[in-house]
């Protein structure tokens, strides 16, 4: 088998000099596909996340991206390399308009983005009848929709999404899975983490569980969801 | 007739003088509420740098004065007011660079940024104080009234006079200009997209690659440049003395807190408010009231509220009051 | 070094200062330097506590200052009956209205709870009120003002031995504190800073503008004081022989013995001062205090009450400089409203506080000896450097004469310079707090 696309590798690692959360931490990506990591709180799946967009210094380890080794490079210059990063809270400019909000997605690109805005627009109608609009006075859902616009605006080959359906409802989360799936379908790779375990692994093409910073289970989704044991500890039966 | 003396004298004393100073203070608020959005402490050396700003105006002025430089009847100091800028700016910049840097960089809670800024609100004090000293300093020339009273009262036959300074109107042209521009900036541009969205989420901010150092030293330009027009504006309105900047510091930090520190839109309605207040506390309605009350109801007394001296007492009542009923400000604060 | 050894040195070092200039300058200016160096001290207590143990920042000193100041002059000034009788009991009268229509629209911003029907009431009440005050004081305070201006004009005061006047003086600043407690804590420290700066101004106008308590800037002169005279020291016979046994001509010993009075005096305060802090900081109640500094939510969650917490520290910090207001005026016997500045008197204690250690109360005594022995060394010095620099110039040349001119206002520089030192290398002060 071939190299994944992205991939952070028996990542080991804490915040600061904090104790180490990840254990030999294993997680990854293929182009144009969901990858979900779920697990019971404090299982270090946020933890996980930061740790491949090198928010947190890694121990031992290293994360990968299309063949190249990225360990050492900061937050900016993985988002230069082609990273998208969705913070869980604060994720979007508050203040700022919806348009604005995206325009600021796209601060690195010296290039005309006015067609990428327009895809995303095209993904989230719901963005274009709300652009002058201030971001700040959008439903949860709808905010969710801006922050994942932000992060797309880099035109990025990998989304990384931290808990995107934290606080909406039900229906919301369907209808946010599915624009996920749009993404992923445009070519995009998504790596999220999801507290809707059973929501999440439905739409994923690979699944991973963390519990106490380690790997214990990994698979395609459905192989998961089919999985007894993994149904009876994170699944509720 | 009465009531049309009534409205020019109110006029004349007070509604131009307060638009004025009004302007003054919301261009002073402005550089306080940007400083405190975007680098996150409240910045007490802010009074001392528009006096800076303003004795370096005046040195240049004298300069171009002693050299027969002129643009009557305009003051000089307009022409003198970009070099100052451009000196504060340096002046901001290396502070910034010898000594706030060092604290953003440890990530210093802002209370341990305004013990800082009081040593430098020292150190740019006794700069001011050792290079031009502390006494009053006049350097407004060129024409000094755009319509004096007595021309108001020849031209429109009317007992009570109009007086209409050019500083005055300078001041508040000025204003509008550099406020147009900060909000064309702030709002239009990349750049200032930036600095609002550094303002609102760092976090985020950082995330979406805005350079953070970038931001900060188009903070300071700007400053710099706030600091300096109104303190030059407030100079030539009224006159330099080193001091009566340093006690601007608190009209103009309760413009800020007033508006909502952190909100431009803010800091410009907390200046005109502050600004009226005082005016309208102080000022003595005898005048006023003679035109409008009937004869037997015509005051005695000077009828003003408070004596002029305690105009810090409105500025500080009007803080108290919104601090009690609207803590946040006015406007919504913390967002540029 | 062993960090007692290390204390005993800098106090050391400092004394020495003091003890060199008397001996390179004069006595009587070594003397100056040390009863100004305990007041210094106290103030700089004072903001410790409020600051250094519960992180409050209090940039209105001055005015908790000049409280202290009026009141040796309401305490220890003989009344003017005239005075009194032209207007006294008016302007009394004044102010107890004026007081009553505060506390009743305490009274309504606690009863109404429809924030704009509270806004719009209170405002209505307050507004009237402020007229009625109005028009009860102002004859009154015509009429004082009136009776012999020269001299008199004010009302007096109490006419009782000046030293009733430190405590009374700690407990308007208490009062003032109160106030301000109420209003401006438990927001952002910014807006207590902005709070206390405010009140302070306010009071300092107060003291300059109303005459009929002050003489504003005519000045209070010959408050009395709690040591002799000079001139009674050089009649009594046996002072003067007492002085030729020590080899001194009366009048250097009677102000030498004047000076070293009032510092025994203010050496007592000062001491129970730092006894009480030192008690404080480490009992229950200063462990507490110190753990709401660091860790504001998790005392919260505790359940220990931050605000009444800080209301009462902030109140003491405040009456410590009221108190060491009320020091200086006896001291200075006058109070003078013109002199009260703010960089002076609020932002130096801070250089003085920040220098020495916040939240160590040694720490910040010696910045206050330190720190004020600079500020009143520093000019001569800078003289003498700006002196030794210009010296190949011509000594008339333009240059030359500015700067030393202006040497006076390099005191604020190098108290800025050095503040922003030991902010970057010594954050935590010369005698940091354990």
């Amino acid at each position: 088998m071939s190299e994944p696309y992205l991939v952070g590798e028996a990542m080991t690692g804490g915040y600061g000099n904090g104790p180490d959360i990840l254990h030999e931490c294993t997680v990854s990506v293929e182009p144009g596909e969901i990858a979900v990591i779920v697990g019971p709180n404090g299982a270090g799946k946020s933890t996980a996340m930061k740790a491949i967009f090198g928010m947190l210094s890694l121990g031992k380890g290293k994360v990968k991206l299309n063949g190249e080794d990225i360990s050492k490079l900061s937050p900016q210059d993985r988002v230069l390399k082609g990273m998208g990063f969705v913070p869980q809270n604060q994720n979007i400019f508050t203040s700022m308009t919806v348009q604005e909000n995206l325009e600021m997605g796209a601060f690195i690109r010296k290039d005309d983005f006015s067609v990428t805005m327009n895809q995303v627009f095209n993904l989230f109608p719901i963005l274009l009848e709300k652009r002058n609009q201030s971001a700040g006075e959008l439903s949860g859902g709808q905010r969710q929709q801006v922050a994942v616009g932000r992060a797309l605006m880099t035109k990025p080959s990998v989304l990384m999404l931290d808990e995107p359906t934290a606080g909406v409802s039900p229906i919301v989360m369907d209808e946010l899975f599915d624009r996920i799936i749009d993404v992923a379908k445009s070519g995009i790779s998504i790596l999220m983490v999801e507290q809707n375990a059973r929501q999440a692994l439905e739409i994923a093409h690979k699944g991973f569980v963390l519990v106490q910073g380690r790997n214990a289970f990994s698979g395609s989704g459905k192989d998961l969801l089919a999985d007894k044991e993994v149904r009876k500890s994170f699944l509720g039966g | 007739m009465e009531f049309l003396h009534a409205i020019i004298v109110l006029s004349n004393f007070v509604v131009i003088p307060a638009i004025a100073y009004g302007s003054q203070l919301a261009l002073g608020a402005l550089g306080v509420t940007l400083v405190y959005g975007i680098l996150r402490f409240s910045n007490f050396a802010h009074g001392d740098t528009m006096a800076f700003g303003t004795m370096v105006a005046i040195l240049f002025t004298w300069w171009f004065q002693s050299i027969g430089v002129s643009i009557a009847p305009l003051p000089t100091a307009l022409l003198a007011l970009p070099i100052a800028i451009v000196v504060t700016a340096a002046l901001l910049l290396g502070t910034d660079r010898v000594v706030l840097r060092f604290y953003r960089k440890q990530k210093s809670a802002p209370v341990i940024l305004l013990i800082v800024s009081l040593g430098i609100m020292f150190v740019y004090n006794g700069l001011v104080r050792f290079i031009i000293g502390v006494g009053d300093q006049r350097f407004s020339d060129g024409a000094r009234f755009i319509i004096s009273a007595r021309d108001f009262k020849k031209l429109t036959g009317l007992d009570e006079g109009l007086a209409i300074k050019t500083t005055q109107v300078i001041t508040v042209i000025t204003a509008i200009l550099v406020v147009a521009i900060l909000f064309w900036f702030l709002n239009r541009t990349r750049t200032g997209k930036s600095m609002r969205a550094f303002s609102d989420n760092e976090d985020l901010a950082l995330l979406s690659g805005i350079n953070p150092e970038r931001v900060v030293l188009y903070t300071w330009l700007i400053v710099a440049a706030l600091a300096t027009i109104a303190g030059t504006l407030y100079g030539l309105d009224k006159s330099f003395k080193p001091f009566v900047y340093f006690q601007l510091l608190l009209p103009i930090f309760a413009a800020a807190i007033v508006g909502g520190l952190g909100n431009p839109l803010g800091a410009i309605a907390g200046g005109f408010l502050i600004a009226f207040s005082e005016v309208f506390i102080t000022y003595a309605w005898k005048k006023v009231l003679m035109y409008t009350l009937p004869e037997q109801f015509a005051p005695s007394g000077l009828m003003q509220l408070l004596a002029t001296e305690y105009k810090f007492a409105v500025s500080f009542a009007i803080l108290l009051v919104v601090l009690l009923f609207k803590p946040t400000g006015l406007f919504k604060g913390k967002s540029l | 070094m062993n960090e007692n050894i290390k204390t005993y040195f800098l106090f050391s070092a400092v004394f020495l200062l003091i003890v060199i200039t008397g001996f390179v300058q004069s006595w009587n200016s070594a003397l100056f330097i040390l009863n100004m160096g305990l007041i210094s001290a106290v103030m700089s207590l004072g903001v410790n506590l409020q600051w250094g143990i519960a992180g409050l920042l209090n940039v209105g000193i001055m005015g908790f200052v000049g409280l202290g100041g009026l009141a040796t002059v309401l305490v220890a000034m003989q009344p003017v009956p005239e005075a009194w009788n032209a207007g006294g009991t008016r302007i009394l009268l004044g102010l107890i209205f004026g007081v009553v229509t505060i506390a009743l629209s305490v009274l309504i911003y606690k009863k109404i709870k429809n924030a704009s029907w509270r806004f719009i009431s209170i405002s209505i009440f307050l507004i009237s009120g402020f007229f009625i005050y109005k028009s009860i004081l102002t004859p009154g305070v015509i009429a004082v003002e009136a009776v012999n201006p020269a001299a008199t004009g004010y009302l007096g005061g109490l006419g009782l031995p000046v030293l009733f006047a430190w405590p009374v003086g700690g407990l308007l600043a208490a009062g003032a504190a109160w106030i301000i407690g109420k209003t401006a804590l438990g927001l952002r420290s910014d807006y207590l800073a902005i709070a206390t700066l405010g009140i302070s101004e306010i009071i300092i106008a107060i003291l300059r503008n109303e005459d009929w308590m002050t003489r504003g800037v005519k000045n209070v002169a010959g408050i009395p004081r709690p040591v002799p005279y000079e001139i009674d020291l050089q009649a009594s016979e046996d002072f003067v022989n007492r002085a030729a046994n020590f080899g001194l001509d009366p009048t250097t010993a009677s102000t030498l013995f004047v000076k070293i009075a009032y510092a025994g005096l203010f050496g007592l305060v000062l001491l129970l001062l730092v006894w009480f802090s030192q008690r404080a900081l480490k009992s229950p109640w200063g462990r507490m205090m110190r753990a709401i500094r660091d860790n504001e939510t998790a005392a919260e969650a505790m359940g220990k009450d931050i605000k009444s917490r800080h209301l009462q520290i902030f109140i003491l910090g405040s009456a410590v400089c009221g108190i060491a207001g009320a020091m200086m005026t006896t001291l200075d016997a006058q109070l003078t409203p013109g002199a009260y500045q703010p960089l002076r008197f609020t932002f130096l204690i801070w250089v003085m506080v920040i220098v020495g250690g916040s939240g160590s109360n040694l720490g910040s005594i010696l910045g206050g000896f330190l720190v004020w022995f600079l500020w009143v060394q520093v000019e001569p010095i800078g003289y003498w450097l700006v002196d030794l620099i210009t010296a190949p110039m011509d000594p008339d040349s333009p240059i030359r004469l500015h700067l030393l001119d202006s040497v006076a206002q390099m005191r604020l520089l190098t108290m800025g310079l050095f503040l922003l030192l030991m902010l970057r290398f010594y954050p935590r002060g010369m005698i940091p707090e354990k």
